[in-house]
């Protein structure tokens, strides 16, 4: 059955990123927003990168979904060459990007539509990924009506729904509260769970990294650059609680270090 | 509500009204220009000759009603606004779109378009005439020409409004380049295309007027001119409210057909 292949057979790819560089603008203008930018992200592993704002790891996600040119290197998903946009890197935004005219149901059937998917499997597809979520109760509702934390969700699972390699995710939490924050993690680490997706999220919010990730990579400031690579050996499942947890404050401690050593040589 | 509530929110800028006094008010507005009216006429104030009393041009209007007159004129003028709005319309959406999402076509058209754009249509009827003569294809040419470019510019703008998330979220969704206007911008501008159409076709009939008033043989604007000659002042306001009414008529329709089909932008 259709839906039982979306769960236990997903499609996963590695992500490789060779000496990236992204300069905007010409001459005396130009601004050099990523410097060298190298690594690897595995098949099935979730990736967060942290930075200061401005540091170009939104950018970074953009050259990876290939929505932006690089200016030289190399990025390749499943050993593919990036050339372009593609539905076999499915993105989810900071900015809330469902499609306003479209349902909460039809947002999330646009892209197995696009790819020419039967309306019966579609429709399990949909109700498949609504309930992983939970909002299968709001399928005919338009994005017009739901709160912010429930748009994130949508977007989720419409990015979800087209099967997509890897999973890139800019900051998607950053515009909701703290409470729906913790939630959204909690149903992210679940899905992902689910669908073991390769993941690279960008936050510059230090627990969801370490909540989240396998790896954390520390960015600094402008040109961006990967300054340590930090890996999270803390068991899952994991919960909130680990907040409290020496492990985390200690690595917590550490990338706040590395963030601040940043600024300081800003001055 | 209270009194001391009520008299609060109808200070407070931006608060919603309560729907009976909303209603209330927009019936007020009207009886207060139709008793002004009256009270200009009956009490000598101003003469039958410059504005008639309102029972003669109600009367004219239910006896050029009767003989078919009325009909006539009114088919006449709104088939040359149909017509010259439809032909202008199916061309100004898909391009205009076009215009606003793609940089090269802007970058070609734009002069132009902002050129023509200021150029007053009157200017042109003359031209107009000369070229294509006095009858229908004239004054379907003058509406074109009034409204086509303006059409064009406001829908090239609120194609280039659409976020550039929204297009770059369709890209990671498997949508290709050349479906980005079919499948984005049209569903993401509708609201506001048909806004600028609600607006537009109110300006149709302004220059419909235009071009009736110079050459015609039939129209509303036609017998407004004819009915100046003999001072029939009540028909030039019949022809003036016939307007209007068919203004708040289209209006409405269009409302109603953004309401239909963009459900979601309410």
């Amino acid at each position: 059955m259709s839906v039982l292949n979306i769960s236990t057979n997903p499609i996963s790819s590695d992500i490789d990123i060779d000496n990236v560089v992204l300069r905007y603008g010409k001459g005396d203008n130009a601004v050099l927003a990523l410097d060298g930018i190298s690594f690897h992200v595995e098949r099935n592993e979730f990736c967060v990168i942290v930075g200061p704002s401005g540091c170009g790891k939104s950018s970074l996600l953009y050259l990876i979904a290939g929505l932006e040119d690089r200016t030289a290197g190399m990025i390749k998903v499943g050993g593919k060459p990036v050339t372009e946009p593609g539905p076999d890197r499915g993105m989810v935004f900071q900015a809330y990007t469902l499609f306003p005219w479209l349902t909460v149901a039809q947002n999330v059937e646009y892209g197995p539509k696009r790819k020419g998917i039967a309306p019966a499997a579609r429709k399990d597809i949909v109700n498949h990924f609504l309930t992983e979520v939970g909002l299968a109760k709001f399928a005919n509702h338009y994005p017009s009506q739901l709160s912010g934390g429930m748009k994130q969700r949508v977007a989720i699972a419409r990015a979800l729904a087209n099967d997509p390699e890897v999973l890139l995710m800019d900051e998607p939490f950053g515009a909701l509260d703290s409470q729906t924050r913790h939630s959204m993690q909690k149903l992210l680490l679940k899905v992902w769970d689910h669908t073991k997706k390769t993941v690279l999220f960008v936050t510059h919010d230090i627990d969801e990294a370490i909540l989240l990730a396998d790896r954390v990579f520390v960015m600094s400031g402008r040109p961006g650059q990967i300054k340590k690579e930090i890996r999270v050996d803390i068991p899952r499942p994991r919960s909130m609680d680990l907040v409290m947890e020496p492990d985390f404050i200690a690595m917590k401690r550490e990338i706040l270090e590395l963030l601040k050593n940043d600024e300081d040589d800003d001055h | 509500m209270s009194d001391q509530s009520l008299l609060k929110s109808i200070r407070t800028p931006f608060r919603a009204l309560p729907r009976g006094l909303a209603v209330t008010l927009s019936i007020l507005v009207w009886v207060l220009v139709i008793v002004g009216w009256f009270a200009l006429t009956y009490s000598g104030a101003v003469k039958e000759m410059f504005l008639p009393r309102p029972e003669a041009v109600f009367m004219t209007t239910i006896k050029m009603a009767a003989d078919g007159s009325l009909w006539e004129h009114m088919l006449a003028s709104v088939q040359v606004v149909l017509i010259g709005f439809v032909v202008s319309s199916l061309v100004a959406v898909p391009l205009g779109l076009t215009m606003g999402t793609y940089r090269i076509v802007q970058a070609f058209l734009d002069p132009l378009v902002n050129f023509i754009r200021y150029l007053p249509v009157t200017s042109f009827v003359p031209l107009f005439i000369l070229w294509i003569g006095i009858g229908i294809e004239q004054r379907v040419a003058v509406i074109i020409f009034g409204i086509f470019f303006q059409q064009l510019v406001m829908i090239a703008d609120s194609a280039r409004s659409v976020p550039r998330d929204l297009v770059n979220a369709a890209y990671t969704l498997g949508t290709r380049r050349v479906d980005t206007v079919f499948h984005i911008v049209l569903p993401a501008t509708l609201p506001n295309v048909l806004d600028v159409l609600r607006v537009t076709m109110g300006w149709a009939w302004t220059y419909l007027v235009v071009a009736e008033l110079v050459a015609a043989r039939s129209g509303l604007g036609y017998i407004s001119l004819k009915a100046m000659r003999g001072f029939q002042v009540d028909v030039i306001f019949m022809a003036i409210a016939m307007i209007g009414i068919l203004g708040l008529f289209t209006d409405q329709l269009f409302r109603i057909v953004r309401r239909v089909a963009a459900p979601w932008a309410n």
